[in-house]
């Protein structure tokens, strides 16, 4: 193989198990998103609050990882059925904008809490896992990405069982797709909309250990929510498996531009490189690569 | 079976859309709900079913009762676990969804697996074109087959009580009379009491065993179908025959235009 070929294998590989992390928080979006049409703009903060806590339990009480874990993903559950129930509910019915400006200030406000509540210093959440490289190839990753990847990968598997198998998963997809039918049907929609919620909650935990873990934890955690935005465009706003391909693109877009371009213009490449892709396809394909397109009968 | 008494019915807290409506379904029979556009029939349906909630409709008077008990304002998914369902005007099927999904999604209520797959087969069972088509997506299903899986939906929660809001429209009127016969022979072979809203009288009338005419919000007319099928005024509205039992010709009805009212 050449050292160019090497080049661009490295920056791919780099690319891929960034991309997957990307994905897993564009999921948490996904999932609220598909079942109750609300667009949440507070996902990085829910990745950061999940990082915090992680990183609180790991290092100020002293916790094994394990402990963390099931809290993290306890306090997450528990956080988005009381946000559903709250602050959510009250606006069913209401139009959409309604809904983001609640998330909007919801963003806001556990940006400024976090650090009141937990400290404001930068926290390292440590995962047993080592320092040294993996070498895959020509190309190496460090282990915290093969394991986000990893997580990532398991996370999709086991969510794509869940809508294409089990019975509480078509059910959610048929309120997603009509909720005064699903009602008919005797589905309790209300109780699905938690279960999003509280999904989605599970994914922010996951994401905030491994996006935690490799960032450090402090309230810039939450710029990876920024990221959501490109992806699930790309992949389209409802789609599981759009969120996973458009992590991939994002990621692979960010990693190339940055292998590339850099050198160039002096870096920055990558922050806006997502950004570009997401207009080009708005301007394509609106609904994303795999967002559900409005059955038109003529 | 199901005893709708003298229900009011308003939207947002003002509107008042049913004025005292009494509608008694025979347990094991097919009821017809006949009337013009905008009488109230669906609005009627979904008082019944509870998904008026959901529009910001109420019962504010009257009483409605299935078997022996009281469901007006009961939630869509609890009467739907008493037995009761609802299917909506035009089809209204999970259209991201496939066929076979549908139905899964029909049978929530039922608590075993083995319950929802014996559903299945028993819709397959009815409606043989469905399970041809089961694995695909229903939004890309023909008008006719969409109407057969809303119903087969509808029967995926082992209903007592089928509200049925206008299976004919936009059909064929081929495939009109296969989901009436398919509708009369689940009311014999599986018990079941149907509440059917039509547009189409002349077929709505051919299933029914009694009938029910609705004009702005009141129930005006009431009888036995065959009674209703030979009421003039009804030959003349909603059949489109004149006295003498000859269809009527449109040059006739073009130089003066009569409509009836039996309220005014």
């Amino acid at each position: 193989m050449s050292e160019d070929l090497q080049f661009t294998f490295a920056l791919v590989l780099n690319g891929v198990s960034i991309g997957l992390m990307y994905s897993l928080i564009a999921l948490g979006f996904v999932l609220v998103y598909k079942a109750t049409d609300a667009i949440n703009f507070a996902q990085g903060e829910f990745v950061m609050l999940s990082g915090l806590i992680v990183a609180v339990v790991l290092t100020v009480a002293g916790a094994p990882l394990i402990v963390a874990v099931v809290v993290v993903l306890a306090a997450m559950i528990g956080f988005s059925f009381g946000l559903e129930r709250v602050v959510l509910r009250p606006l069913l019915g209401r139009p959409v904008v309604a809904v983001i400006m609640a998330t909007i200030g919801l963003a806001a406000i556990l940006r400024g809490l976090g650090p009141v509540v937990f400290g404001s210093e930068t926290r390292a959440v440590s995962l047993p896992i080592g320092d040294e490289p993996i070498v895959l190839g020509p190309a190496s990753l460090p282990p915290i990405q093969v394991v986000g990847a990893v997580a990532a990968v398991l996370l999709f598997i086991a969510f794509h069982w869940f809508f294409k198998k089990s019975r509480m998963g078509v059910a959610m997809r048929a309120v997603a797709d009509n909720q005064q039918v699903a009602q008919a049907m005797g589905i309790n929609v209300e109780r699905y909309f938690a279960l999003a919620w509280a999904m989605a909650g599970i994914v922010s935990a996951m994401g905030g250990i491994v996006w935690g873990s490799m960032l450090g934890v402090d309230v810039h955690l939450a710029l990876v929510g920024l990221k959501v935005f490109p992806v699930v465009i790309l992949g389209g706003l409802d789609s599981i498996g759009g969120a996973l391909v458009g992590g991939l693109i994002i990621g692979v877009v960010e990693s190339l531009a940055a292998g590339y371009l850099d050198p160039y213009v002096g870096g920055g490449t990558k922050d806006f490189a997502p950004y570009v892709l997401m207009i080009l396809v708005l301007m394509v394909r609106p609904y994303g690569i795999f967002g559900k397109r409005k059955i038109e009968r003529v | 079976m199901l005893t709708i008494n003298n229900i009011e019915v308003v939207y947002d807290r003002v509107i008042l859309v049913l004025k005292g409506v009494s509608i008694d379904v025979r347990e094991g029979a097919v009821t017809t709900l006949l009337g013009a556009n905008g009488a109230g029939k669906t609005t009627t349906l979904k008082a019944i079913s509870g998904v008026l909630h959901s529009e910001r409709g109420e019962v504010t008077k009257g009483a409605i009762q299935l078997g022996d008990r009281r469901i007006d304002g009961m939630r869509a998914h609890d009467v739907t676990r008493l037995g009761l369902v609802q299917v909506f005007e035009g089809r209204r099927v999970f259209e991201q969804l496939t066929t076979e999904e549908n139905l899964v999604a029909g049978g929530h209520v039922q608590a075993a697996s083995s319950a929802v797959r014996q559903g299945i087969e028993l819709v397959y069972n009815y409606f043989p074109r469905l399970k041809e088509r089961r694995h695909q997506q229903s939004g890309y299903l023909s008008g006719g087959e969409q109407q057969m899986l809303a119903i087969g939906r509808a029967l995926m929660s082992r209903p007592k009580v089928v509200l049925l809001d206008e299976p004919s429209l936009g059909l064929a009127p081929m495939l009109v009379e296969e989901i009436f016969g398919i509708v009369s022979r689940l009311v014999r072979e599986e018990k079941l009491s149907v509440l059917l809203v039509e547009q189409n009288a002349t077929m709505a009338l051919a299933v029914a065993d009694h009938g029910y005419v609705m004009e702005n919000g009141r129930i005006v007319l009431e009888g036995p179908a065959d009674k209703l099928r030979d009421n003039a005024d009804i030959k003349e509205f909603y059949l489109g025959l004149n006295e003498g039992g000859a269809r009527k010709s449109y040059r006739d009805t073009k130089h003066y235009k009569r409509r009836k009212r039996w309220l005014s």
